[in-house]
């Protein structure tokens, strides 16, 4: 039995006690990834066929590795809350913590994977 | 009173018995499309670490990248992209209080479908052109 009153759980930030803070991050994530998916989807169609050296040189260009790096960073953190609501869910308990932990670790294993692929190919390409 | 008969009474219709309505369907949609996008970025990701990694790296993600099984991962992603994009704007609408009507949130469900296939075929269009 709690001696709390209903109204007592919801002040403040509520029980969970981060409020909307999800949810707004999801909203403004949503708006970035609205605006960068056109972007990427160009930006990749246009790299893939091209040779290894080609690669490198086009994805050392600015617009082309800001995009992407945006994509997969934006994109790759509004993943980890996405599935954290698929995983809060459909799992429990152990399983749920965790799925947490592999869904967290999985998407930042993937954005750094994608940023040193990235930094990289911008220092093969620097010219002097 | 006991219930004597509990083991015995009509159960509440569950979520399988119903036939589920298009915005019902295009609401579970919007969560498989979000997920399964994973195939897509980390097909790509694996590609651009292979092209800094050797040329045998890279030879190899290229072929599957350009590959009929590359083409099937990629088409399928554009999709999954450009459905949970549609989706996810008409989610930002739902927040606004707008579309939430049963009339409208059918009809912006068949948006979405719809405009999902017809963007995915620009897509590899512009794709295949360019």
């Amino acid at each position: 039995m709690r001696y709390v009153t209903p109204l007592k759980a919801a002040e403040g930030l509520g029980s969970a006690h981060t409020g909307t803070q999800h949810h707004w991050a999801m909203t403004v994530s949503a708006c970035a990834l609205v605006l960068l998916t056109p972007a990427f989807l160009l930006v990749v169609g246009n790299a893939i066929g091209l040779p290894q050296e080609g690669v490198i040189a086009y994805f050392g260009r600015p617009y082309p590795a800001i995009v992407t790096a945006l994509f997969v960073i934006v994109g790759m953190v509004h993943f980890i809350k996405g599935t954290r609501i698929m995983i809060d869910d459909y799992f429990h308990h152990t399983a749920r913590k965790v799925a947490i932990i592999v869904s967290v670790i999985f998407s930042w294993a993937v954005i750094a994977a994608a940023v040193y692929a990235l930094v990289k190919m911008a220092f093969v390409t620097i010219v002097i | 009173m006991a219930d004597v008969n509990r083991g015995n009474r009509p159960l509440s219709p569950h979520l399988q018995v119903y036939k589920l309505p298009v915005a019902a369907v295009t609401s579970i949609m919007t969560r498989i499309t979000g997920h399964a996008l994973v195939a897509g970025i980390l097909l790509l990701v694996w590609w651009l670490v292979a092209a800094v990694s050797s040329p045998g790296a890279f030879a190899c993600a290229d072929w599957v990248v350009r590959s009929w099984i590359g083409f099937v991962v990629l088409a399928g992603s554009t999709w999954a992209l450009w459905y949970h994009t549609l989706a996810g704007i008409r989610h930002l609408f739902y927040d606004a209080g707008i579309g939430l009507e049963i009339e409208q949130a059918r009809n912006s469900s068949w948006i979405i479908i719809i405009g999902s296939v017809i963007l995915t075929l620009l897509s590899i269009i512009i794709f295949f052109l360019a």
